[in-house]
């Protein structure tokens, strides 16, 4: 059974259908790009995927268990995580703060009133950061980090809680070619214990990383396989490579 | 900087009643109550980023209960008519954030704030109209706090019974805020969104700060009735709900302290400007209240806290780091 396995999904915004039948299916520490001309439907399908919209019609099941209806909360308790298109960091707090308030986002009443975790969590929130290449500015503010090294905490944060599918929605928009390749790196060693669907326009970026992809246009599936079936397949060069 | 001016606050209100005359204690007293109140709503407002517009309504029905316990029932004993006041404020809040913080989904701040301002509202009418609450003029004459044979009556006695509990539960906001449940309210303030992505269960949150924050609010309004002698229907209304907004923006929200200076200040210069200007001390008041809010937008406490200080930081302390390690 696929660890993720979305299938017939519609959602309609007033008079505009952005999902018409849409499908995606990701394995366990399977790498999934989900890519299409803009506009076809990429965004608002993760975001069924990741509960922050409710399709319309379809069904969306993560291991085994119909999630279609179930809140964001119940999706991240599940084991499902979101970096988000527009980078949403806390700001003000360190990013020692940040990713202690991903890492502890489980933890009982109890524990979180009494600290009870704050000291059990301290290795794993500095291990992160290094992960990422933070740790030597874990007390400032997240706010004053560059633009590339927020996408990264965020990614960081997203990971913090081990979750079975991360999802990441263009997590090289605004970066530098430099700062792109080095997110490439970062994200390789997760594949030992998560799967990943990301959406991204840098197709050389999705071509190093990903296992599979998924085109879509205008709302429906135009192809799915692996890159170099996608490579390969006379619609996508037609359709979408021609367009990028 | 922060230890400072709470050290600073703290010795000063020990010292005041020493060198005040004893109506200005009375006065004192009774600021020291609201600076309380005031604690509440920061902790909802300024830390869980709920705008509670309706405060007074469980400082008030506290208030209003504890009345009649005292007129009908002739209870007044320290031991029951503090904890039943602070229940009360526990059961309206609980009550009125299960509807407004606990639906299918989450609640607008908007939303939030026409609730708590209806059900304060409405509170007013009530108590306006009833005539077992006594109507327009309330209940007065409440006889005085007793705690065993001796009576607590205003003055200095109820002055530092006063600030004590204040000082108690200052203590206990400021170990919640600075807790791990300390981070996920500031996450909660921040990106609710975001950090429901993380598993946080987010209304529930917002519904437990809610309900403490109301639990502090009957505190205030039990030891307010007892104080005053009287409570009458202002003390659920509008009127005080917006009292309290203004201490808080007015001192700094998402400080503590910010909200016990608020409440000092502007009751202070209400005072002195009503007495020195007798006609025209609400205006003069209001352009203040207004200065501040517009050049201080975090509040007079921004002039001694940077902003790195007010949000603070939560990360594990070295005792806690030395007991986790293998």
């Amino acid at each position: 059974m696929p660890l993720l396995e979305a299938t017939g999904i519609v959602k309609v915004f007033g008079k505009l259908t952005a999902l018409d039948g849409a499908a995606l299916t990701v394995a366990d520490n399977e790498f999934h790009g989900l890519i299409g001309p803009n506009g076809s439907g990429k965004s608002t399908l993760m975001k069924c995927v990741a509960g922050a919209e409710i399709p319309t019609q379809g069904k969306v099941s993560f291991v085994n268990r119909d999630i279609t209806l179930l809140s964001p909360t119940e999706r991240a308790r599940a084991g499902m995580s979101l970096k988000f298109q527009i980078t949403s960091i806390l700001p003000t707090l360190t990013l020692y703060d940040n990713i202690l308030l991903a890492l502890q986002a489980q933890s009982s009443l109890f524990d979180l009133v009494f600290s009870r975790t704050r000291g059990v969590l301290h290795d794993q929130v500095m291990m992160m950061l290094s992960q990422f290449r933070l740790a030597d500015r874990a007390h400032d503010a997240a706010a004053a980090l560059s633009h590339g090294q927020q996408q990264w905490l965020e990614i960081a944060m997203a990971l913090a809680a081990k979750p079975r599918l991360l999802l990441l929605d263009e997590p090289t928009g605004g970066m530098s070619l430099e700062e792109r390749r080095v997110t490439g790196e970062l994200l390789q060693p997760i594949k030992q214990h998560c799967s990943l669907v990301i959406v991204e326009h840098d197709l050389d970026f999705i071509r190093d990383i990903c296992d599979r992809l998924t085109v879509l246009d205008q709302g429906r599936v135009l192809a799915s396989g692996t890159v170099a079936e996608i490579q390969a397949n006379k619609s996508v060069q037609e359709i979408y490579l021609r367009r990028a | 900087m922060l230890p400072i001016v709470e050290g600073v606050v703290l010795i000063a209100a020990l010292i005041l009643p020493l060198v005040l005359q004893d109506y200005l204690t009375v006065f004192a007293t009774r600021v020291i109550i609201l600076a309380l109140f005031a604690l509440s709503f920061d902790l909802v407002w300024g830390y869980a980023g709920i705008m509670s517009f309706g405060q007074a309504l469980f400082f008030g029905s506290a208030g209003y209960a504890v009345a009649l316990m005292a007129r009908d029932l002739n209870i007044t004993s320290i031991f029951l008519v503090l904890p039943a006041g602070t229940l009360i404020g526990l059961a309206t809040s609980l009550l009125l954030g299960g509807f407004l913080l606990l639906g299918r989904h989450p609640s607008s701040v908007i939303f939030v704030a026409l609730g708590t301002l209806t059900g304060s509202y409405a509170a007013d009418r009530l108590a306006r109209g009833w005539y077992y609450l006594g109507g327009q003029n309330g209940i007065p004459s409440i006889p005085s706090m007793s705690l065993g044979s001796y009576d607590i009556t205003e003055g200095p006695v109820y002055y530092y019974f006063a600030l004590g509990i204040l000082a108690v539960v200052y203590l206990l906001c400021r170990f919640l805020v600075r807790s791990q449940f300390g981070l996920a309210l500031a996450g909660l303030r921040e990106n609710e969104q975001r950090i429901a992505f993380f598993g946080y269960k987010t209304q529930h949150l917002k519904a437990i700060v809610f309900a403490v924050g109301g639990t502090i609010a009957g505190l205030a309004g039990s030891l307010y009735a007892f104080h005053e002698g009287f409570v009458w229907p202002n003390m659920v209304g509008v009127v005080i709900s917006t009292q309290v907004v203004l201490y808080v923006l007015f001192g700094g929200s998402g400080t503590l302290i910010g909200a016990v200076i608020g409440a000092v200040i502007i009751e202070g210069v209400s005072f002195w400007l009503s007495d020195n200007y007798r006609e025209i001390w609400p205006i003069l008041l209001g352009v203040l209240l207004l200065l501040v809010i517009l050049f201080r937008p975090l509040g007079l406490i921004s002039f001694v806290l940077g902003e790195r200080e007010r949000v603070g930081s939560f990360g594990a302390t070295r005792k806690e780091k030395r007991n986790a390690a293998p």
